[in-house]
């Protein structure tokens, strides 16, 4: 197993993997998300309450799952990469800090279009819109760590170390803000946030999830390529490659 | 030579630090200012009712403590890199973690501790009632407390930064911001009467917690701004 991690933690042959990965996981994605998007508009029924305003669930659900997805993921990779010094990992959690930010702010701005008919306005202080707030903040201060070193190795290792305590912090900050909110709010707003939903609704849902999976996947390979290229510019296999 | 057992080198460096800081005392004091300065604009801007002022001048007194204890942390690990001094401790075969748990200890005396002695009277002159006094003493003490480890976590990161006084309060905010959840909490229950125990407890947790783990990421994160 330690021979093909190894192996695999190369650069080149990273490089040449995630280039035949890129395309499976964006056609994948393409389609999956494509096949969801028609099911949750089209075929899902109406819901009684929100009538069709609830269908940005399926933009809104799955950006916040890879929004939290990510940052865990961007943490085991920074842990792997400041304990076994694996520099493909370090270059893996750079590469997934912007996507995972921009889930983050895909979720918030979806959330406030989906508040303004909900609630009336476009913002709540509803615990789950402020923990995804506190998180898109989580993100910007780790990526303005790793932008303010100019040594890259002491970037990886300085914003490993704030991405693993972050990721401790992550569960105190989402239950403290659920329990101030739920102290400070009527229970009538966040009943809404978890309707008990039917099957229908469900189905395209789960393939929408699994469609930003593989998103995801496809962004990840391709912003991971790009970061090989710039972190290993200067080395002998690159010109084989090209 | 006889090596230093851990807590006479961890004492040391707690007298060392507050020796220094006594003969530049006015560096002390700012922060200080700051805090009494960030809690007189809030009247200004609101409202001079003292009824009014009552019903936020908890969070008041806990956002101008967050916000002045930043303040002094930049420097917290600053000069001892610049002239090397953190070089040897790193070398010198005692735990990093325990030398800057020292540090911390030392910081969070001088600039932590007069933060919460100060709060009743500040708490006061925002309408703040004498039965929220306690708890308004045991909550700044417990967050101020874990707020300087937290810092010192984000200050070991950004020692070597330029600028790094801005890029700290974005990495520790968000990191502070349960403190400022359960401790601004604590003292409204306080105030209605309550029993604040559970915030209070709350805030006792995350501190012991930040204690146990926070120095092992700061020497971690310290070894990387002095190795490299």
């Amino acid at each position: 197993m330690w021979n093909w991690l190894h192996k695999f933690a190369s650069p080149p042959h990273a490089y040449r993997l995630l280039g035949k990965l890129a395309p499976w996981f964006g056609w994948s994605s393409l389609a999956l998300i494509l096949l969801a998007t028609w099911w949750g508009l089209v075929e899902a029924p109406m819901d009684y309450q929100q009538k069709d305003a609830f269908r940005i669930l399926y933009v809104h659900a799955p950006s916040a799952w890879m929004s939290m997805f990510t940052y865990v993921m961007m943490a085991v990779a920074a842990g792997i990469g400041l304990i076994w010094r694996i520099k493909l990992a370090h270059a893996a959690a750079a590469a997934a800090a912007p996507i995972g930010a921009s889930f983050t702010f895909l979720a918030l701005a979806t959330g406030s279009i989906w508040g303004k008919p909900m609630w009336g306005t476009w913002w709540v202080w509803d615990a789950r819109l402020t923990s995804e707030l506190i998180l898109l903040f989580l993100y910007l201060g780790y990526m303005a760590l790793r932008s303010s070193f100019d040594d890259p190795q002491r970037a990886d290792r300085a914003s490993a170390v704030l991405a693993i305590v972050g990721v401790i912090n992550v569960p105190i900050i989402h239950y403290s803000v659920e329990w101030w909110s739920t102290l400070h709010q009527p229970a009538s707003v966040t009943k809404l946030d978890k309707p008990s939903i039917a099957l229908e609704m469900l189905y395209p849902l789960f393939m929408m999830i699994v469609g930003f999976q593989l998103f995801f996947g496809w962004a990840l390979s391709r912003r991971l390529r790009g970061e090989i290229l710039r972190r290993e510019r200067n080395a002998t296999w690159l010109k084989d490659v090209s | 030579m006889r090596r230093a057992s851990v807590s006479s080198a961890a004492w040391l460096v707690f007298t060392r630090d507050l020796t220094l800081a006594w003969r530049r005392w006015d560096e002390v004091a700012q922060p200080l200012i700051f805090y009494v300065v960030v809690t007189t604009l809030f009247p200004l801007a609101t409202t001079p009712e003292l009824a009014q002022l009552r019903t936020i001048s908890g969070g008041v007194v806990w956002v101008a403590a967050l916000l002045s204890s930043l303040l002094a942390l930049e420097s917290l690990f600053r000069s001892d890199v610049e002239d090397g001094t953190m070089e040897q401790w790193v070398l010198s075969g005692q735990p990093l973690g325990w030398l800057l748990l020292a540090k911390v200890a030392c910081h969070w005396v001088l600039t932590g501790l007069p933060l919460v002695v100060m709060a009743p009277i500040v708490g006061t002159a925002l309408g703040l009632p004498y039965e929220a006094w306690g708890t308004l003493v045991l909550s700044l003490l417990l967050g101020t407390a874990t707020l300087s480890i937290l810092g010192g976590i984000g200050a070991a990161l950004t020692v070597g930064v330029r600028r790094g006084s801005v890029l700290l309060s974005l990495l520790v905010l968000p990191l502070a911001m349960p403190l400022l959840i359960f401790g601004s909490r604590a003292v409204s229950m306080a105030m209605d009467g309550d029993s604040p125990a559970g915030p209070l407890q709350l805030l006792a947790a995350i501190f012991f917690m930040v204690l146990s783990l926070g120095p092992l990421a700061m020497s971690a994160a310290i070894r990387i701004s002095v190795e490299s």
